[in-house]
């Protein structure tokens, strides 16, 4: 178990603005002008984040904000309505089934669960685009995940950040 | 007796459930968008809410790159003065002689009671950024609905074609490159006329004449531009370059790779063509009608 032998601080109750915030400001990076290779590495940063806010409060966000979320990104990439809305609504049942699961491995076994999860909702992408009758793009459509599994970590603890109480000081 | 759990636990339905409903939604989405072409008015609307946002994450690039325009040395701006200044002479010139073969072939026209070709307006616009989608290959351009932009209207830069606006949207506009796999072009070998249809690969800088016979002739260094028989594309715009010509006599046809000529994935600012061609009435087919070339539609 993770923090079996650490003190641990009691959190406060997440703010449902923070997460609103931290989802736009997601799909704010996913909008960025990337071009070249980095667009091609790119991690998908609203996957991402829908998947950390199903497995740490998968009472706060699901799938309502898997969907929205998902139909903005497709309108937004100018692809086939409904192809990010799927991968995501899969990626927060995943998150939601397997969110005690994950939370009770140490950071590095969380990511090794992180990684296929966003593997897969690639994976989804690519086979309705594969049905619709696209090119399969080529096996750097698979880094963006391996990188954004490399930013779970540094992801959590920031997103954490918010949560960990203030010490009173006229507390005794 | 009433068996359901009392509220406080009540927490709707199980998430495989809420999977099975938001995956058939979805699902229903991607149906209704890839077969029937239904859903251009929840695009639209979702594209405006998202549009703000589009604006603000281009933001920081865009007072980048000001930054980067401020600080331009001036020896770049000498040169780059210079270099414009010839380009402008050479092009004056040209200009001369074109008006004159311009005016010329009006009056040939005339005597010959020919159709007149229709002069192309155009609208610059600046390419906002790559389209993200990795399985098309695309462009957003800061031009829209707002500025009385079609789908169908092709989009060219100084050199040449580069493709064909395809979605708009209030304040943008969707540009699919000549180099996607879902986009053709029609073409005019400028050596000897001959008339052939090319299609994008799906990959950067590479293009391929489709349905070509084996002793057709084409041959490597060929230069394609547009034919105008589809009423989509002006005639004579440049498009590509044949890199490549490969007769197999196994396969049907011959393999003629091309390049695109205009700089396709490498530009700023782009021109949108607003040209109408008034192709007269088709005549009415014939008994036995061959069936004619199929205008392909945007």
């Amino acid at each position: 178990m993770q923090n079996e032998s650490r003190p641990q601080t009691i959190l406060l109750p997440v703010k449902p603005l923070f997460i609103a915030f931290t989802l736009v400001a997601a799909l704010l990076a996913n909008l960025l002008p990337w071009s070249g290779w980095p667009l091609a590495i790119k991690p998908d940063f609203v996957a991402l984040i829908v998947l950390h806010w199903c497995i740490l409060q998968p009472r706060r966000a699901g799938f309502t904000v898997a969907m929205l979320f998902g139909l903005a990104m497709d309108v937004a990439d100018g692809s086939l309505l409904g192809q990010h809305a799927l991968a995501y609504s899969m990626l927060a049942f995943a998150g939601i089934v397997l969110h005690r699961r994950v939370l009770s491995f140490t950071m590095k076994d969380q990511i090794l669960h992180v990684i296929p999860l966003l593997l897969a909702n690639d994976v989804i992408v690519l086979v309705v685009r594969k049905l619709a009758g696209g090119e399969f793009p080529g096996i750097t459509y698979f880094c963006g995940s391996i990188i954004a599994g490399a930013l779970w970590m540094p992801l959590c603890y920031l997103l954490k950040l918010p949560q960990i109480p203030t010490p009173d000081p006229d507390h005794v | 007796m009433d068996y359901t759990p009392p509220p406080l636990f009540n927490r709707g339905p199980t998430p495989f459930v809420r999977l099975l409903l938001c995956a058939l939604l979805s699902i229903g989405l991607l149906i209704a968008d890839a077969r029937l072409d239904y859903l251009d008015g929840i695009r639209q609307v979702v594209a405006v809410v998202v549009y703000p946002l589009q604006r603000l994450a281009g933001t920081p690039a865009s007072i980048f790159d000001r930054i980067g325009d401020f600080f331009v040395t001036q020896a770049r701006l000498r040169n780059d003065n210079t270099r414009l200044g010839e380009q402008n002479l050479q092009n004056a010139a040209k200009l001369r002689q074109f008006e004159a073969l311009s005016a010329e072939n009006t009056h040939l026209r005339d005597l010959l009671t020919a159709r007149q070709k229709f002069p192309a307006g155009t609208l610059m616009a600046e390419v906002l950024y790559a389209g993200r989608d990795p399985f098309t290959r695309r462009v957003i351009i800061d031009k829209g609905l707002q500025d009385d932009i079609k789908a169908g209207q092709p989009v060219i830069d100084e050199i040449g074609v580069i493709g064909q606006i395809t979605r708009v949207y209030p304040w943008l506009s969707e540009v699919t490159l000549i180099t996607d796999k879902d986009q053709v072009v029609p073409v005019q070998n400028l050596r000897n006329g001959l008339r052939a249809v090319l299609g994008g690969t799906g990959n950067d800088g590479e293009l391929e004449l489709k349905f070509i016979p084996l002793n057709a002739d084409f041959q490597t260094g060929d230069q394609l531009v547009t034919s105008g028989i589809d009423a989509v594309y002006p005639p004579g715009l440049p498009v590509a370059q044949v890199s490549n010509v490969e007769r197999n006599a196994a396969y049907l046809f011959a393999r003629i790779t091309c390049k695109p000529l205009a700089g396709v994935s490498s530009h700023a600012q782009v021109l949108v063509v607003n040209w109408e061609n008034k192709v007269p009435e088709r005549p009415q087919p014939a008994e036995k009608s061959t069936g004619g070339k199929r205008r392909r539609g945007s």
